[in-house]
């Protein structure tokens, strides 16, 4: 029986000896990976023996999120504290034990926990590790404006919505607020609150960062990217006339203007964006087709997540949605140009798209990749990285640009925007109505640049389940934070 | 020079697993000096004390037993004990209860099986019989009792065990003394032969499936399929058992939803991250956290700092996790080795026994603890879908303990017959 023996034996050891490769795999090759999932309770708990870096705005000073120690079974833990509270919440996020991590706490991890990885600093973990030492980690500079941040989240008070401002000549997001926010400091212990936190909609949601997660239908906001793609393709100028009897018809079908009792008659691009004459831009788009309009969407930044450093599934692509998806119309045949054109029609956008909307027409053209995080410090105050501005990509010429940014600046001093002038400077802007279904409840919009000469500051401002236009609704609240960041300190 | 004797090799190897216990009490102790006292270092003294004991008792019995099994026993158990009283120093008391217990039962054993143990052969058919009356057990209302959806304990007052673990032993003794009889006809691969195995055996299935125990099901069935072929070398016996076995998994995987939910997660496990593959993926993260060199035995973390547990049932199913952590890949793997070592010992007394019988016991014991290793471990680190079974020696628990005491006396009472000199 020896030889059946022998040959069991050897099976036997062939099992035991597939569980050190199993147990291998895991603990040199796939535990990289696993280290920085989200769900990984053991990594993020084990963290809290690190001292974790503070997250400061963009004046340096006030501090977004720190640390609160406290000595548990002997060991000294490093507990999060957000002295602002819902100031930043959808940015800054939170690091819990038991309900994990979300926004930059997540995304910047390893900088906060100190493990960015290269060959000297993972030494250096280890050392202290033997040693016993603790590891502390590195801190991160906002772009956020606190003031501006204030200011935008007193203004947009009970309604569900968001406000995104760019500096347009860098991508530096200066604010982002994400209404109803919460206050990051009840998620480990009070989560329930969060979750029963009241706003005028059906769907307060408060952990959704509506600035780059939510969906709004981009209503007349759009025409600016349909107006760029009309001048890009070098048949249209500021001057084109196109005559408007009040509706276009498409399919056969009416398409109406906001106003249809009286139509404008023979009228310019110019007017058109002025005034946001829907027949217009319809007419623009059974005139191009969507290919033209998506390639200028595209261009913008849309059909990408935007590459702000907030966790991806955070993010949201804008575009063209069809059952929940993201969708690209091959031919005309499979979207309708003429809606779309006016951005009515399957559309879904974020406000941090729209802001990039906006700062693309202000820096002529050219679209700046919004960041968040202006640099990173290490514990012993040397600046670990900077984030430096990148391009995007160019959306159209620097001419054309500064024509539809003369069309824009028309429509707030004397068209549809007019609630967002500013005495002493001049604003470009573009509102935006979408009717939801629901009777005399609108998503509103407002997208805007100033000072239009020189802007310093590019800004979105989009509300859920409004009874007014975005002119009424969202130009004052945009022309509050513009106010609070071109003439603060 | 003389060389040393068996059992005085035996003595030098427990010291040194002696030693090593010490170090990792130390180890915790330094790590965890809030929360665990100084008497922490006792339990090694203590722990030494217990397997010197046992130690004499198989001095005095088994003269030229195999040296080298009671010490690598010595060390997992040491490893066991030292990890549960990390996680939890209460159930390390019990543990501690349990191993003295074991050895106790370890000494009963060699000493009423030191003159022959094969005189249990006669008693096969009464084994077998009892084997099934024990696997039953867990079924009966009144001491029945079901713990997480699986029913295979049994409570008698404050008493609670699980038979399956003795039933396991039981069944190989029987398997081995039907086996050694009827091999020869067996190896034709007549039906009618395998009529009384079939039946101990199809009883057996049924029982384990009745109680939802899909980990003991699969062990026994292994273990059913090795010693045929021990026994008959016909690989024809073992490639039909699996088919059967493959076909009655697919049965049982329609028929309990258990099942099925433990392959789905064990074939992809991160979608169910926060409900039923909770406490897997967790457990890989626990693996893979501790890197080459661990954390170091004390230093893991396995707790929220309110003292919630991250993983449930991580001092009985998940314990390799938790070994895997704090010791890291350098530490689990010399622990895989030390398992590898005792499977190799145990099928040398195979190979070195002389008559039937005992080769297929000392093979039917050895290869139950090598696969019971594999079936747990490996559910662990998702080589195979995930069952809730004990690792030997390890893993904290009475009945689990005890059982593996009796199969430590059983290869050291079979190769103390192979090794004993002739006269």
């Amino acid at each position: 029986m020896n030889g059946p023996i022998s040959r069991l034996a050897v099976f036997a050891l062939v099992l035991l000896g597939a569980l050190i490769v199993a147990t291998t795999y895991w603990q040199a090759w796939a535990a990289p990976g696993l280290a920085d999932r989200r769900e990984n309770a053991i990594q993020r708990v084990a963290q809290f023996t690190i001292e974790r870096g503070t997250i400061y705005a963009s004046d340096g000073r006030t501090v977004l999120a720190r640390n609160r120690e406290r000595d548990v079974n002997g060991q000294t833990l490093y507990f999060r504290r957000y002295p602002t509270g819902r100031l930043a919440a959808h940015v800054v996020g939170y690091s819990t034990q038991l309900r994990s991590r979300a926004g930059l706490e997540q995304s910047q991890n390893d900088y906060l926990t100190g493990s960015n990885a290269n060959l000297s600093t993972l030494l250096d973990a280890r050392v202290d590790k033997l040693l016993g030492r603790h590891v502390v980690g590195n801190d991160l500079v906002l772009t956020l404006n606190a003031r501006a941040q204030r200011v935008a989240l007193a203004a947009l008070g009970r309604r569900c919505g968001a406000v995104v401002a760019l500096d347009p000549r860098t991508g530096r997001v200066l604010v982002m607020v994400s209404t109803p926010s919460y206050n990051p400091n009840l998620v480990e212990g009070r989560y329930d609150e969060i979750l029963r936190t009241q706003a005028d909609c059906a769907e307060p949601s408060a952990l959704l960062n509506r600035a780059t997660q939510g969906a709004f239908v981009p209503g007349s906001t759009f025409k600016v990217v349909t107006a760029a793609a009309a001048l890009e393709s070098g048949r249209y100028t500021m001057e084109t006339r196109k005559n408007d009897p009040g509706y276009c018809i498409e399919y056969g079908r009416r398409v109406n203007n906001y106003d249809t009792t009286s139509p404008f008659g023979s009228v310019t691009l110019f007017q058109a964006i002025q005034y946001s004459i829907n027949s217009y831009f319809c007419e623009i788009g059974k005139d191009l087709g969507p290919g033209p309009i998506v390639q200028e969407m595209k261009d913008f930044g849309f059909y990408a997540l935007p590459p702000v450093e907030l966790p991806t599934d955070e993010l949201r692509a804008s575009g063209l949605y069809r059952n929940g998806k993201l969708f690209e119309p091959a031919d005309q045949s499979q979207v309708d140009p003429g809606r779309l054109a006016f951005g009515q029609v399957e559309l879904q956008v974020t406000p941090m798209q729209m802001a990039m909307v906006a700062a693309g027409v202000a820096n002529r053209g050219v679209v700046m990749e919004p960041f968040v995080v202006d640099r990173v410090i290490e514990p012993d105050g040397d600046v670990l990285t900077r984030t430096r501005r990148r391009a995007l990509g160019r959306t159209m010429s620097a001419s054309n640009a500064a024509a539809l940014s003369s069309a824009m600046v028309a429509a707030v001093s004397s068209g549809t925007g007019t609630a967002a002038i500013i005495p002493g400077i001049e604003v470009a802007g573009k509102t935006g109505t979408a009717e939801t279904g629901r009777e005399g409840r609108n998503q509103t919009a407002f997208i805007a640049f100033a000072p239009a000469s020189g802007p310093r500051v590019a800004i979105a401002v989009m509300l859920e389940n409004q009874t007014g236009t975005g002119g009424s609704t969202a130009a004052p609240i945009a022309k509050q934070v513009m106010q609070a960041l071109l003439q603060g300190p | 020079m003389r060389a040393l004797s068996a059992r005085n090799r035996e003595l030098l190897n427990l010291l040194v697993v002696g030693m090593l216990t010490g170090l990792g009490f130390a180890s915790v102790y330094i790590a965890r000096s809030e929360i665990v006292s100084p008497e922490s270092l006792t339990y090694a003294a203590f722990f030494l004390l217990v397997y010197l004991v046992a130690h004499v008792v198989a001095r005095l019995t088994v003269p030229y037993a195999d040296p080298y099994l009671l010490p690598l026993a010595g060390f997992l158990t040491a490893i066991g004990l030292t990890e549960i009283y990390r996680l939890n120093p209460d159930d390390a008391f019990r543990q501690g209860l349990w191993v003295v217990l074991g050895v106790a039962l370890f000494s009963a054993a060699l000493v009423a099986l030191r003159s022959d143990y094969r005189r249990l052969e006669s008693y096969k058919y009464v084994i077998g019989f009892g084997a099934l009356v024990l696997l039953a057990l867990p079924a009966f209302p009144v001491i029945g009792r079901e713990i997480r959806g699986a029913q295979l304990w049994v409570e008698i007052g404050p008493l609670q065990f699980q038979p399956g673990e003795f039933a396991k032993i039981l069944l190989i003794v029987f398997l081995a003394g039907y086996l050694r009889e009827k091999r020869e006809v067996l190896a034709q691969g007549r039906l009618k032969d395998f009529g009384p195995l079939l039946l101990i055996w199809g009883g057996a299935m049924a029982v384990l499936v009745q109680t939802n125990d899909l980990g003991s099901g699969l062990l026994y069935f292994g273990i059913f399929l090795g010693m045929l072929y021990v026994a008959t070398a016909r690989l024809v016996f073992v490639m039909g058992g699996m088919a059967l076995f493959l076909a009655g998994s697919a049965f049982v995987y329609r028929i309990i939803p258990r099942v099925e939910d433990r392959v789905t997660i064990w074939l992809d496990p991160w979608p169910h991250a926060q409900d039923e593959g909770y406490q897997l993926v967790q457990s890989l993260f626990a693996i893979a956290f501790g890197g080459f060199g661990g954390t170091g035995l004390g230093k893991g973390t396995f707790t929220t700092s309110d003292g919630t547990n991250l993983i449930p049932d991580l001092n009985t199913d998940f314990i390799y996790a938790a070994l895997a952590h704090e010791l890291g890949l350098v530490g689990i793997a010399a622990v895989l080795l030390v398992y590898m070592l005792f499977a190799m010992r145990g099928f040398r007394v195979a190979m070195l026994a002389q008559d039937g019988f005992s080769k297929l016991l000392a093979a039917g014991l050895t290869f139950g603890f090598a696969l019971q290793t594999f079936i747990i471990v490996g559910g662990v680190v998702r080589l195979i879908p995930l069952t809730g079974i004990t690792l030997p020696f390890v893993s904290y628990g009475g009945s689990s303990l005890l059982a593996n005491f009796v199969l430590l006396a059983g290869l050291l009472l079979v190769s103390n017959r192979a090794l004993a000199p002739r006269d």
